[in-house]
């Protein structure tokens, strides 16, 4: 069964696993993550862009439906495998090299904060080959530099197929940029997700 | 975690440049959080029109006025009027009454950028009667921004947004009432920044210069290595008097710090302190 899949990570060494998602999101997001398990064996980092003000109970509403332990990023925590962090609101997520989360302030970019390329970047440096990165739904440019620089970082990338994609457009420029090592339905992602979970 | 032997050129470079810049200007960025850093220097090389860290590098060590270029992308001034307003409801809740018991006092807003939280902080203490009896030290590493702070003039397309910050932190006025509009910008009033002194200071090598009874530091420490932020937490209980306040951005904890048990929680969603 799912014999691409594991080809895509025959050999790799997933150590972290990095979410972007815009319109549509957290519709996909409760589509993909509950299935995982408390043992799940990477940290998982989602950012999400959402209305100003409405972000807040993103941790309590994944909390509710999952095992794995669900918070919001803080300032220089450090990445736990058996954790989904969510991106706080109105601040960019970035990871340090000792893989510890840092937050910034600076200007939104693609009218985002937090942006999805700000995290995928800093991740792609930290974690390099071992980072796998995933693109959701969404409406704008963000997330197609930062996967293609966990691409570049030898990184496995992963795309919603945009046909089935609520919002076409983020994963669209994201294929356009650099073509992803797999573009895929979001019950494919769920599988591949739920792959990393067994190997370990 | 072997997968990733050795340091990328650019992360060298980043920290030859850092260095550079420490011994040539004796700006300390050396302790400033990497993947920030990176981001705002490498923005910095492509509009500075360099190739390479090292040639901006270069440039820096050669040119004074680059260098002045490069810390605008360096200390990237980001702030707004009454951000987070439920932080200064809170100010005005907790902290005012008991500030209004000194028969004077100073405040020091660490990292001030270009004045958005001086100006909104001077309107709060006006409103509480506390204003003529302050003094207020804002200090910045950036002196460009401490220029644009001591103008007071912001740009008028931002007001709305500061109004509504205004009015849900509890503003008792029309906003407009402290500010005259003219060219596309908005010019504080004067009176509010007359006990105002605008000062360069460094939280990471500069040392504390007042006793005061209130410190307002918002999202400067989140740049901050651990080792950063214990020195600037340093500073600011040596600075703050006993039972005196200190506010944080709403991210920024001090639980980590060997300060933290010498703080309470006064209002712990607001990163609201006082000492103890």
């Amino acid at each position: 069964m799912d014999a691409p899949l594991e080809t895509a990570l025959q050999g790799r060494h997933i150590e972290a696993v990095v979410i972007g998602a815009s319109a549509g999101g957290v519709h996909a997001l409760l589509d993909l993550l509950p299935a995982l398990s408390a043992s799940f064996p990477c940290p998982l980092v989602c950012v999400l862009h959402v209305m100003k003000g409405r972000q807040n109970q993103l941790a309590e509403v994944f909390q509710q439906r999952m095992e794995m332990t669900v918070r919001e990023a803080g300032d220089k925590d450090a990445l736990l495998p058996g954790n989904l962090y969510f991106a706080p609101p109105g601040y960019h997520l970035l990871v340090e090299e000792d893989f510890s989360f840092s937050l910034s302030c600076d200007p939104p970019l693609h009218f985002a904060r937090p942006a999805i390329d700000v995290t995928m970047e800093s991740m792609a440096d930290a974690y390099g080959d071992a980072l796998l990165g995933i693109l959701l739904t969404g409406a704008n440019m963000d997330g197609a530099e930062g996967m293609a620089a966990i691409g570049s970082a030898g990184g496995l990338t992963v795309v919603q197929d945009p046909a089935e994609a609520q919002v076409a457009v983020m994963p669209k420029e994201a294929i356009r940029a650099r073509q992803p090592g797999l573009v895929l339905p979001l019950a494919q992602i769920r599988a591949l997700l739920l792959m990393l979970e067994k190997r370990r | 975690m072997t997968h990733k032997p050795g340091h990328s050129s650019t992360d060298i470079e980043l920290r030859m440049l850092v260095e550079a810049i420490y011994l040539k200007y004796s700006y300390d960025f050396r302790e400033y959080t990497a993947a920030s850093q990176k981001r705002r220097v490498l923005h910095a090389m492509r509009e500075m029109g360099c190739e390479t860290i090292s040639q901006l590098q270069s440039r820096v060590l050669h040119e004074p006025a680059a260098f002045a270029e490069l810390l605008q992308f360096m200390t990237i001034p980001v702030t707004e009027m009454f951000r987070d307003p439920s932080y200064y409801a809170a100010l005005r809740e907790h902290v005012m009454p008991v500030l209004s018991t000194y028969p004077s006092l100073k405040i020091w807003v660490a990292g001030c950028s270009t004045g958005e939280e001086v100006y909104s902080l001077a309107i709060l203490l006006k409103e509480e009667g506390l204003l003529e009896r302050s003094i207020i030290y804002a200090t910045d590493i950036n002196p460009q921004s401490l220029e644009k702070a001591k103008k007071g003039v912001f740009p008028l397309e931002n007001m709305r947004g500061y109004t509504e910050n205004y009015q849900a932190s509890g503003g008792r006025r029309a906003f407009s009432e402290y500010y005259t509009a003219a060219y596309n910008a908005a010019r504080f009033d004067r009176s509010l920044c007359e006990n105002v002194t605008f000062a360069d200071h460094s939280l990471a090598t500069d040392a504390v210069f007042a006793e005061t009874q209130f410190i307002s530091c918002r999202n400067v420490m989140i740049y901050f290595k651990k080792q950063l932020q214990e020195r600037a937490l340093g500073l600011f209980h040596d600075s703050l008097c006993h039972r005196g306040f200190l506010g944080l951005g709403s991210k920024e904890s001090i639980d980590f710090s060997v300060y933290g048990p010498r703080f309470e929680p006064v209002v712990k969603r607001e990163r609201l302190f006082r000492k103890l």
